[in-house]
C-alpha cells in the first residue's frame, strides 16, 4: 500500500473574516484588537471551529459577530461566566471572552475577579477605552477623574479602577496590557495569552475616537513602554509586576506584567473532566451509580 | 379516614431533632410503611424552636395530616407549645428530670423518662433523645432488633464502643416504657414492601442527573439549597460537574454557556436569585439555548421568611424577563414527580430550544416522602431534540442556526463541529445569526424571527398533557390547586366525601401551556369551584382567569408560612357551602 502524506488544511486569515464588516467607528481601536486576536489565532494554526468568542455587550462586545468562529453575544457583563460554563463544558475548544470596560469592570466586576481567583482557562481580553461608547458617552470604571462626559458634564468625582492591579489581587496567573496600536506587540500578548493554562487577562488600550477626547492614540503613543525592552523586568514577580502596574503618567508599562504557571487551571483540577470533555462523555450514568443512589435512601 | 400514625419532635435548633427523625423514618420505610414528614423550622443554627412532623401507615401518606399521636419534646418550649395539641389516646414522652408537662387533655398519657437514672448524661449528651427513640419504639410495639440495626448504621463511622453504649441506652428507655407506660393500640399493619425515603430537593437532583445533567451551577439559597448538596456530593459517581458560582447571575449564564456548548444544564434558588436570573432567562430563549430552572418558592416578598412555604413566586415566573418568548412552567404534585418531572420537561426544552422552570416550594423541596424505588427510574427516555453533533457531507448547505422552519425549531449544532460556526445572540438576528438589532434593524426579519420563536409554543402545548379531574365527573364542589397542594387538597377530599360531601379535584401540574380550553370543558358543570392555594392574592385564581376568563366562585388561600393542613381545607369548603363566605382564610394553630 502507498503511503499517504496527509498535508492539513493550514489555517488562514480568511477562515476568520467576519459576515459582516465592523460598525464600528472608522479610526475605533477595537479594529486593531480584532486583526491581531484573527492573526493570534492564524500563527497558533487553530481552526475557527476550535474557537468560541464570547462577549458581553457594548461597541467591542460585537466582536464575535465579526470574526469567524463560534461566537455568542451575551448579556451586559456576563461574558465570563458563559465562556466559563462553556469552557468547562468542553474544554476543548479554545474560548476567548472579548468586551469593554464598562462590560467588564462595572457591570461585569463581580465575575470578572471570581473568574481570575477560578483560574478558568479562558483568554479576557478587555478593549479599554476609558468610556461607555455604545449608550453615547457616560463615564466609565476606567475614567479618569475630572474627565467631562455626558454623565459627568462637569468632570468626573470618582476615582479609576486599576484592572491590571485588581487582577493581581484576584490571583489571574497571566496578565498583560497592550495598545491597539501596536500590532505586533498586542499579537505576541494574546497568542501568550490563550497558550497560557489558565486565565490570562489582557487589557488593550482601545481609544475611542467620538466620545473619549482625553484618552486617544495621540496621548498614549509617546507614554506607553514595552516591558519587554526592560531586560531588568520579571514577569515572574508579582511585587515587581504590582509596582509597575501602579505606574500611570508620563510613563505607562504595556506588555506582559506576569505569569505563574504552577496553579492547574480549572477543568485540570476537575476529576469529572479527566478522560473526556464534558459534551463528549456519555449522558447516561452508570448502572451502579443509579443503583448506588436508590441504595443510600433505602 | 386513612390508617395512619403521627409523631412529632420538637427542640431547639442543634438539639439534634433531624437524627431521631432520621431513625423512624428508616425503621418505618423498612417495614413496609409509607411516610411524610415536615420540618418546622427557623432560620436560626443553634436555638429557636424546630418541630419534626412524621406521619407513617400503609398506604400513600399525601401529607402529615390534621392529628399527633405521640409528642417527644426535648425542651420546655416544646411541651409548652405543643402538649395542647394531643387529644385522648394521645401520648407525650419527655425527660422527667428536665421537663414539666403543664396541662393536658383528658386521655393523654404522660410519659417522663427518668434519663439521668437510665443513663449518665454527662458522658452520652444525647441520652435523652436515644432513650426515647427506644420507649416510643416500645410503645408502637415494634421489636427492638429494628432500632438497633439502625443504630449500628447510624453510628457505624464511630467505634464499637460508642455503638454498644447508644444500643444500650435504646434498650434502657425500650424496657423502661415496656414496664411503665401503655403501648399504642398500633393502628397501621406493616408491610413486606421496602420504600425509599427522600426529600423534594434530593428527588429533583436525582431527577435531574436521570435526565442526564451533565452540569449544574448554583449559589446557596433556602430551601432549595438541598439539590447543590445532592449533586455536590454525588456527581463525581455520575460525572456531573458542578459549580458554586458568586451570584445567581453568573450561575444562569454560566448553565447557559454549558448548555451552548452541547450539555444539558440545570440550577435551582429560590424567589429572590431567581429574580436575579431573569435577564439571562431571556437570554435562553432568544439566543434558543435551553436550560431547566428551579425555583423552591419561600415566603416573600424580598427575604421574606426564608425557612417557610408559599406559593407566591407563580407571577414572577409568567412575567420573568422582558418580551415575549416561549417557556414551559411545571410544578410538582409531590415529592415523587419532583424526580418524574424533571426529565420530562428536560425533553420539552430540548426539543424546542427554550427556558424551563420547575416551580418548586419549601413544603416538597425540604420534606420528606416514601416513594416505591420503581418510580425513581434513572434511565427515563431522552430526546435531545434536533442536534447536529457531525459535519455529515463537507457539501452541506450553509448552516443557519436560526433557520425558519415550520415548527419554530431550527436545528441546533453543538459547537467545535467544522463547518458550522456562527453567532448566537442575545440581539434580533437573522437566520444565520448575523445581528439585525442595531445597524442592520430590518422589521420584517424582526417579526419572521418573532414569529418562528412563538410558533414553538404550539409545539409546546402539543407535547403536553391537559390537566384531568380526579373523582367523579361531576361534584357539588370541584377544588382545583396547583403543585404543592395536590396530597393535601386529595386528602380533603376524602374527609369531605366520609361526612357526605361530593367533591372531585382539578390538580394543575403545567402551568404553561396551560390547556384553557381543555380546563373550561373540565369546568363546565362544576357547581361550586374553589381554588386552593398557599398565597395571599389567589395568583392561580388570577391566571385562570387571564387565561381562560373563568371566574372561581371561592378561595381558600393560606400564606402565614406554614402548608395546609387537611382540615384547614375541610372546614373552609362546608362554610362555603353553607353560603357563609368566598374567601376562607385558615390559619395555623400552633406557633411553629
Amino acid at each position: 500500500m502507498a503511503t499517504e502524506t496527509i498535508v492539513p488544511n493550514l489555517v488562514q486569515m480568511s477562515d476568520f473574516k467576519g459576515r459582516v464588516d465592523p460598525d464600528w467607528c472608522p479610526g475605533c481601536g477595537d479594529f486593531g484588537v480584532l486583526a491581531a486576536v484573527q492573526k493570534a489565532l492564524v500563527e497558533l494554526q487553530i481552526p475557527n471551529h476550535q474557537v468560541a468568542t464570547i462577549s458581553g455587550i457594548g461597541c467591542s462586545s460585537n466582536f464575535p459577530g465579526f470574526i469567524e468562529t463560534y461566537g455568542m453575544h451575551t448579556l451586559h457583563g456576563r461574558s465570563l461566566p458563559v465562556a466559563t460554563g462553556m469552557k468547562m463544558a468542553n474544554h476543548a475548544m479554545t474560548v476567548l471572552a472579548t468586551g469593554g470596560d464598562g462590560d467588564g469592570f462595572g457591570i461585569g466586576c463581580g465575575h470578572f475577579i471570581h473568574s481570575m481567583r477560578r483560574n478558568v482557562d479562558l483568554t479576557y481580553i478587555v478593549m479599554d477605552n476609558q468610556i461607555y461608547g455604545l449608550t453615547t458617552g457616560q463615564t466609565s470604571p476606567t475614567s479618569r477623574i475630572g474627565m467631562k462626559t455626558k454623565s459627568a458634564p462637569f468632570g468626573n468625582v470618582e476615582g479609576p479602577l486599576n484592572p491590571i492591579s485588581l487582577a493581581l489581587a484576584a490571583g489571574a496567573t497571566f496578565i498583560a496590557r497592550g495598545f491597539s496600536a501596536e500590532q505586533k506587540h498586542l499579537t505576541e500578548l494574546i497568542k501568550q495569552g490563550i497558550q497560557h493554562k489558565g486565565f490570562s487577562f489582557i487589557q488593550v488600550f482601545s481609544p475611542c475616537v467620538t466620545y473619549n477626547k482625553d484618552n486617544t492614540f495621540q496621548w498614549f503613543r509617546p507614554r506607553v513602554k514595552k516591558l519587554e525592552d526592560d531586560p531588568s523586568y520579571d514577569s515572574s514577580d508579582w511585587v515587581m509586576a504590582a509596582e509597575r502596574a501602579l505606574l500611570w503618567g508620563d510613563e505607562i508599562p504595556i506588555g506582559k506584567f506576569f505569569e505563574r504557571n504552577d496553579i492547574p487551571a480549572l477543568h485540570e483540577s476537575e476529576p469529572v473532566l479527566a478522560n473526556a470533555p464534558l459534551v463528549a462523555q456519555d449522558i447516561r450514568m452508570s448502572k451502579a451509580a443509579a443503583q448506588s443512589f436508590i441504595d443510600e435512601l433505602m | 379516614m386513612r390508617q395512619s400514625f403521627t409523631l412529632a419532635i420538637g427542640g431547639a435548633a442543634g438539639q439534634g431533632v433531624a437524627t431521631p427523625g432520621d431513625i423512624f423514618a428508616k425503621i418505618f420505610s423498612r417495614r413496609g410503611l409509607h411516610l411524610n414528614a415536615y420540618n418546622a423550622y427557623q432560620s436560626i443554627i443553634r436555638g429557636g424552636h424546630t418541630f419534626l412532623t412524621i406521619r407513617t401507615g400503609p398506604g400513600i401518606i399525601s401529607n402529615t395530616g390534621d392529628t399527633i399521636d405521640l409528642i417527644i419534646p426535648l425542651n420546655q418550649d416544646t411541651m409548652d407549645r405543643h402538649l395542647r395539641l394531643l387529644t385522648s389516646g394521645g401520648a407525650v414522652l419527655y425527660n422527667g428530670d428536665s421537663i414539666k408537662p403543664g396541662e393536658a387533655a383528658a386521655g393523654v398519657q404522660l410519659c417522663p423518662i427518668p434519663v439521668s437514672t437510665l443513663a449518665d448524661i454527662s458522658k452520652n449528651k444525647i441520652a435523652q433523645n436515644t432513650l426515647a427513640i427506644g420507649a416510643a419504639l416500645s410503645m408502637m410495639g415494634i421489636g427492638f432488633q429494628a432500632l438497633e440495626e439502625v443504630l449500628i448504621e447510624q453510628f457505624r463511622k464511630k467505634e464499637q464502643k460508642v455503638i454498644d453504649e447508644n444500643i444500650a441506652i435504646a434498650r434502657a428507655g425500650y424496657d423502661y416504657a415496656g414496664k411503665n407506660f401503655k403501648p399504642f393500640a398500633w393502628p397501621v399493619p406493616m408491610t413486606d414492601t421496602k420504600y425509599a425515603v427522600l426529600s423534594g430537593n434530593a428527588a429533583m437532583a436525582m431527577g435531574g442527573a436521570a435526565a442526564g445533567v451533565k452540569f449544574y451551577s448554583a449559589y446557596p439559597m433556602s430551601p432549595s439549597t438541598g439539590v447543590l448538596h445532592w449533586f455536590a456530593e454525588h456527581a463525581r459517581k455520575a460525572n456531573i460537574l458542578v459549580r458554586q458560582v458568586e451570584d445567581e447571575i453568573g450561575v444562569i449564564n454560566m448553565a447557559i454557556g454549558a448548555a451552548h456548548a452541547g450539555v444539558r444544564a440545570m440550577s435551582a434558588t429560590s424567589g429572590g436569585g431567581f429574580a436575579l436570573m431573569t435577564e439571562a432567562l431571556g437570554l435562553s430563549a432568544q439566543a434558543e439555548i435551553p436550560i431547566v430552572i428551579i425555583d423552591c418558592q419561600r415566603a416573600g416578598p424580598s427575604t421574606g421568611v426564608p425557612t417557610k412555604t408559599e406559593q407566591g413566586d407563580l407571577w414572577q415566573m409568567l412575567g420573568a424577563s422582558f418580551g415575549d418568548y416561549p417557556r414551559v412552567i411545571a410544578a410538582p404534585l409531590d415529592i415523587a414527580d419532583c424526580f418524574t418531572l424533571i426529565p420530562e420537561i428536560f425533553n420539552i426544552v430540548d426539543r424546542f430550544q427554550c427556558p424551563g422552570i420547575v416551580l418548586c416550594d419549601l413544603l416538597l423541596a425540604e420534606g420528606r416522602l416514601s416513594v416505591d424505588p420503581k418510580v425513581l427510574d434513572f434511565f427515563p427516555p431522552i430526546d435531545r431534540g434536533e442536534l447536529i453533533t457531525s459535519n455529515g457531507t463537507a457539501d452541506h448547505e450553509p448552516y443557519l442556526r436560526y433557520k425558519i422552519t415550520e415548527s419554530g425549531v431550527s436545528p441546533r449544532v453543538i459547537p467545535g463541529v467544522p463547518g458550522h460556526t456562527h453567532v448566537v445572540s442575545s440581539d434580533e438576528h437573522d437566520e444565520d445569526g448575523v445581528l439585525i438589532s442595531d445597524e442592520y434593524t430590518n422589521a420584517h426579519k424582526r417579526r419572521a424571527m418573532m414569529e418562528k420563536r412563538m410558533r414553538k409554543e404550539q409545539g409546546i402545548a402539543a407535547s403536553v398533557p391537559a390537566p384531568k379531574l380526579l373523582g367523579p365527573a361531576e361534584a357539588d364542589v370541584t377544588l382545583i390547586g396547583w403543585g404543592s397542594t395536590y396530597g393535601v387538597i386529595d386528602e380533603a377530599c376524602e374527609m369531605l366525601r366520609d361526612s357526605g360531601v361530593s367533591v372531585n379535584h382539578l390538580p394543575i401540574r403545567w402551568l404553561v401551556p396551560l390547556h384553557g380550553d381543555e380546563i373550561l370543558k373540565l369546568l363546565k358543570n362544576a357547581k361550586l369551584t374553589i381554588v386552593v392555594e398557599n398565597n395571599f392574592s389567589g395568583q392561580f385564581a388570577r391566571y385562570l382567569r387571564s387565561e381562560t376568563s373563568f371566574v372561581a366562585d371561592g378561595h381558600i388561600r393560606k400564606y402565614d408560612g406554614e402548608p395546609f393542613m387537611p382540615h384547614h381545607i375541610v372546614e373552609a369548603v362546608k362554610e362555603q357551602l353553607a353560603g357563609k363566605t368566598a374567601l376562607s382564610v385558615p390559619t395555623h394553630e400552633v406557633m411553629v
